[in-house]
């Protein structure tokens, strides 16, 4: 029988004779840890000892034990797993630190204005102390809500389009464009929104709208693509069930393909909102910034959160601490409208996700 | 109600490829129409041409007559989305819209139309089709669940509701039975048998013995090979085609001898 002889000498292809193998016990990875911040305890004593030093001493340390040991008692595919393991939770991890340091420091730091002056009182007549941020609120939310206006049906109808009836030259024009437009600097949809407003209303015009206008530049490329997706997902069978009952091509895309989709779209709205929100550059150059509330996007300067939070920071009066303390709490406020923004992207998604069941 | 389709030479092309040749048949009203053949040999295509879903295809189009009542439903003046009203298609897979209730699923035909009907008529509608469907009294109880909580076989009659709700003359069914289990199998041949007397089906089976239970009449349709365009073989009654066809292709295929 050489056939058996064959698989005789190669012992990686016999069939385990047991399925228990040895393990390590289900303390490794912390007691690896511990005997990493051992060594790593003796090297800081003798290399000096730095907070950040001792961690990072600490984990390669842990790692290699709990890696050595691994091999020694599991065999060389658990080693390689757990690596893989350290290796993915600790790029995870890495990826986590600048956020959290970040939320950590604006939260601390801004929280000592949070009160109910910064969200009633604007600028207007205060030198030091006190004043609020009312009107970059305000400024914020017109400029991103005529945005938003602005860019979802342009937007919608686009991904519609290249979806639904688009086929040939000009939809893949369409979508290198799209491409294209999704990389320019915020600063050039700025420079946009100038150079267009000047042609009409001659130069030097600062407006709610021309703000609004640059952000939608921003924000069009995201809808469509958003949309374009969601659109693409939805099974063609869907389609075809509704043309069969003799409803015509645009009530089935308004009524089963959107209706369908309209959960993913809502959601890249959302997230497109949140992502053009704390734009600093379009604004500088087309709403400029005023101390008092305007209500208004079509006459005069308007105010928002980034520009203000950056103004407060970089023309401070004297003394200094109250300026810098309200850029801190604009930039925690436009960190929570970011996060309810999201949030709101969730809820939507839940709330209109096909029911089954 | 049901109506008589004649087809004459009809070719059927996927932008410039001839995918199906020259069929000409005629299909009676109220009687169920059998279509068999091997893969690919063009039946659905075929099929999806008698109420112009063929053409949703991009560079889709096909040449020849295809008359219903006197009227060629590929004329000039003649509305795609009126056709399908009239000649109504049920698919292989279960499709009910998944945002959609089992209420709102039967009634999508005058719902995404958006015909305004009253509550009274909308609620005989329901029942009348789910009735028709044979599904009324597995979900009377939960019409507003959503209709893709249903077995396969109750999403298919699902189906079958939602399309002889829209009340057509003729209903095509494109391998309604290949994705669900004998049980509903037969439960949709009964349901095929029922509608018969209202309907004219047109019907796509792989399932030889299903074409024998169901049908009047069956069409054998084949391929020549791989690139070639599918044919009508030959068609007549069913009790002919399965125990003396005239032609010895047909005779191969329905004895099991090829494909």
């Amino acid at each position: 029988m050489p056939a058996l002889e064959q698989v005789g000498r190669n012992p990686q292809r016999q069939p385990p004779t047991s399925l228990v193998s040895r393990s390590l016990p289900r303390w490794a990875p912390l007691g690896a840890l511990a005997a990493g911040a051992l060594v790593a305890a003796a090297a800081s004593a003798a290399l000096g000892p730095t907070v950040a030093g001792f961690a990072i001493m600490t984990v390669v340390a842990g790692s290699l034990v709990l890696v050595g040991a691994s091999a020694a008692v599991e065999g060389r595919r658990r080693a390689t797993d757990r690596t893989a393991s350290i290796l993915v939770t600790g790029a995870f991890l890495l990826a986590l630190a600048p956020l959290v340091s970040l939320l950590w420091t604006v939260v601390t730091r801004g929280l000592g204005r949070f009160d109910a002056e910064f969200f009633t009182f604007s600028m207007t007549g205060v030198a030091g102390a006190g004043g609020g941020a009312f009107h970059a609120l305000v400024g914020t939310l017109v400029i991103t809500a005529l945005a938003t206006v602005i860019s979802v049906p342009i937007g919608l109808m686009t991904g519609v389009y290249l979806v639904e009836y688009g086929h040939g030259r000009l939809a893949r024009a369409i979508t290198f464009l799209v491409d294209v437009m999704t990389g320019i600097p915020s600063i050039v949809a700025g420079l946009f929104a100038v150079a267009l407003f000047t042609l009409f209303l001659g130069p030097g015009v600062r407006l709610g709208i021309m703000g609004s206008v640059a952000l939608s530049v921003l924000m069009i490329p995201l809808v469509v693509r958003s949309t374009e997706e969601m659109l693409k997902l939805v099974p063609n069978e869907l389609r075809e069930a509704s043309y069969a009952l003799g409803v015509p091509k645009w009530l089935t895309i308004v009524k089963v393909v959107l209706r369908t989709a309209v959960g993913g779209i809502a959601t890249g709205v959302s997230l497109a909102i949140a992502r053009v929100l704390g734009e600093t550059a379009p604004l500088l150059l087309t709403t400029g910034l005023t101390s008092g509330t305007n209500w208004n996007p079509f006459e005069g300067r308007m105010a928002s959160l980034p520009i203000f939070a950056w103004y407060q920071y970089v023309q401070p009066g004297i003394p200094i601490q109250p300026f810098i303390d309200r850029a801190w709490t604009a930039a925690l406020v436009l960190i929570l409208l970011v996060m309810a923004f999201n949030l709101l992207a969730r809820l939507i998604s839940r709330f209109f996700a096909p029911k089954a069941g | 109600m049901a109506k008589r389709i004649d087809v004459s030479d009809l070719d059927i092309y996927y932008d410039d490829f001839l995918a199906v040749e020259k069929v000409t048949m005629t299909i009676e009203p109220r009687t169920v129409t059998a279509l068999i053949g091997p893969s690919g040999c063009g039946k659905s295509t075929f099929l999806r041409s008698l109420n112009r879903m063929h053409e949703v295809i991009p560079r889709a189009h096909v040449s020849g007559k295809v008359i219903m009542d006197g009227q060629d439903i590929y004329g000039h003046d003649v509305d795609p989305v009126d056709v399908r009203r009239s000649i109504g298609m049920v698919f292989q897979r279960p499709n009910p819209f998944p945002t959609m209730s089992i209420r709102e699923n039967v009634l999508a035909g005058s719902r995404l139309n958006n015909r305004r009907m009253k509550r009274s008529d909308a609620e005989d509608l329901t029942e009348r089709a789910l009735r028709g469907a044979n599904l009324w009294e597995e979900v009377k109880d939960r019409l507003d669940r959503p209709g893709s909580g249903l077995s396969g076989g109750q999403q298919q009659r699902l189906c079958i509701a939602r399309a002889i709700a829209v009340r057509p003359s003729v209903l095509l069914m494109d391998e309604p039975c290949s994705a669900l289990d004998p049980v509903s199998t037969l439960a949709i041949e009964d349901l095929i048998a029922e509608l018969k007397q209202d309907y004219t089906i047109v019907i796509v089976t792989h399932n030889m013995q299903q074409a024998s239970r169901v049908s009047d009449e069956t069409g054998f349709f084949t391929i020549a090979g791989t690139g070639k365009p599918g044919r009508l073989v030959e068609m007549s009654d069913t009790a002919t085609m399965f125990s003396n066809p005239s032609q010895k292709a047909t005779e191969d295929y329905v004895s099991g001898r090829f494909g």
